[in-house]
């Protein structure tokens, strides 16, 4: 792998620093009047997704991070794994439990998501922005009130629980907004 | 009359200027309000060679350069040698507007090529140029809408680390400095020389205590005076006589009551050619007609460089230095 220098930095570059895969969110290059220059580097961790800040001596550099996101198919999660495929090459993979972490909820059989793999493997998995998905348990809708205000907790097909208007029912298809975590509409 | 609509999103859009149209018309104006400045003052404006046989020897900064007829030529990153052989040569006071050029600089406050005000004064102290500084900045803020009084706030480098980071700059053991820096600044390197602590503690300590007004930091470690004469301070500790001038929490100028000894000079010069060595930095040239005009005799002097850019952005109350540039490096 290539390793790049303070002054390659830029968002979405991807770097290895003390063994973890990170993405680089911002770089702001800092020379005082007559010394050395430095950058201060605000970066994500990958593995666990916290936000860390760095102070590198400028022309330092990192190795790059095998990183790359997959569009791939959701299949199944066999209690173990959560399987993928990549819809062009049938390729399969399976991603542990802690890659998947919070994705797992909204994750449907047959929808694309982004997996993002590292060396090969499913470092993490972003669901579709907005998925359709079943309500399973929500208390008895109210006819008649399609629009007031109030509303109530729904949970989904998946474990997700998200705030819907007074009318939804047990059995309705709901689109939601995975990245908000709202109710947009019936589907 | 018909009007295209641009849609915004449009990725051609790489060929307009960085900075707004207005923001260029402000330049155009501030230029010729420094011109009046010292012209009424009777500073004489020069011109001197951008590309030069020799360029700073500073270890931290890297000129850009070219081949001419065989023989490599450095961009200048200020035009300081070329304006003290002025000096030498019986110049009196002068001054320049110039572009000049450094090779890794690129950020919010900073681009590869920039312009600079520099200034020399024959027979001023680093406490006169100050004035004249505060005057030239309190003339060209009052004509930008956007008022400063003096006297502007005058601190020694010494008192202002005392009072942001509660240690003597001076004499703070190296061991001692690097646990403070790392306990003030967490996300720092492991490593670092004495002057890198100092300088990373001044940038993220020290300068975001001096606030946004207009302040100079004057005296500094005599392993940052570059080329400042060395002076001791009223402790007998020795400082160098340079000077910084901070405005809007931006380092805008840069001032010396220059050194006039060609063998001390050429001593630095050593040093500083060492550590680029040390520090595998480009090896540049001995700047042997800068060192021949001092031992010819350059009149005791001070002598100010002030980023224009920068000073543009105050006034303009803008943020990036992009947005008073008409093409920065990346659209260049």
């Amino acid at each position: 792998m290539a390793s790049y220098s303070t002054n390659e930095f830029k968002g979405g570059l991807k770097v290895m620093l003390d063994g973890d895969p990170c993405s680089i969110m911002e770089n702001e290059y800092v020379k005082p009047g007559k010394g050395q220059a430095f950058n201060r580097v605000k970066l994500r961790n990958l593995k666990s997704g916290r936000v860390l800040e760095k102070t590198f001596k400028s022309g330092e550099s990192l190795e790059g991070a095998d990183v790359v996101d997959v569009e791939m198919q959701f299949l199944y999660f066999d209690g173990e794994f959560y399987h993928f495929m990549n819809p062009t090459s049938f390729e399969q993979l399976g991603a542990e439990v802690p890659a998947v972490g919070d994705s797992a909820k909204w994750l449907k059989e047959q929808d694309n998501c982004t997996v993002t793999l590292w060396n090969g493997v499913p470092l993490a998995v972003t669901p579709p922005n907005f998925v359709t998905l079943e309500v399973v348990e929500t208390d008895p809708g109210v006819k008649g009130d399609t629009a007031s205000g109030g509303g109530k907790p729904a949970k989904l097909a998946g474990g997700a629980v998200v705030k819907v208007p007074l009318f939804i029912s047990v059995g309705d298809i709901l689109k939601v907004d995975t990245r908000t975590g709202d109710y947009v509409s019936r589907a | 009359m018909i009007t295209l609509a641009v849609p915004d999103d449009v990725d051609s859009r790489g060929w307009r200027p960085s900075a707004s149209l207005d923001a260029l018309r402000a330049r155009a104006h501030l230029n010729q309000r420094i011109r009046d400045f010292f012209s009424e003052r009777g500073v004489l404006e020069v011109e001197t060679p951008l590309l030069c046989s020799s360029t700073a020897t500073d270890p931290f900064l890297t000129s850009l350069s070219l081949q001419w007829r065989g023989c490599t030529r450095y961009l200048q990153t200020s035009p300081e040698f070329p304006m003290k052989r002025l000096l030498a040569a019986g110049s009196g006071p002068i001054f320049q507007l110039c572009k000049v050029f450094r090779a890794d600089e690129f950020g919010r406050l900073h681009n590869p090529e920039f312009s600079m005000l520099e200034w020399y004064r024959p027979g001023f102290s680093l406490a006169d140029l100050m004035d004249e500084t505060e005057a030239l900045i309190v003339a060209l803020a009052a004509v930008f809408g956007r008022p400063l009084s003096g006297p502007f706030q005058r601190v020694s480098y010494r008192k202002a680390f005392l009072d942001a980071v509660g240690v003597d700059p001076l004499t703070v053991s190296d061991l001692q400095l690097s646990v403070i820096a790392r306990e003030c600044v967490p996300s720092a390197p492991e490593e670092w020389d004495r002057d890198g602590w100092l300088n990373l503690l001044m940038a993220e300590v020290v300068e975001p205590h001096l606030g946004n007004g207009p302040v100079f930091v004057w005296g500094f470690p005599p392993s940052q005076a570059s080329l400042a004469r060395c002076l001791h301070d009223d402790d007998g500790e020795r400082v160098a006589a340079r000077a910084e001038f901070y405005l809007g929490g931006m380092e805008l100028a840069n001032g010396y009551d220059e050194l006039t000894d060609a063998q001390e000079q050429r001593v630095r010069f050593q040093a500083d050619l060492a550590q680029r060595q040390c520090l595998d930095a480009a090896s540049v040239p001995m700047p042997d007609a800068l060192l021949d005009a001092l031992q010819a005799g350059l009149p005791p002097s001070a002598g100010m460089a002030l980023g224009v850019d920068r000073l543009l952005m105050w006034l303009l109350d803008k943020p990036r230095i992009a947005d008073v540039c008409s093409f920065t490096a990346d659209r260049a």
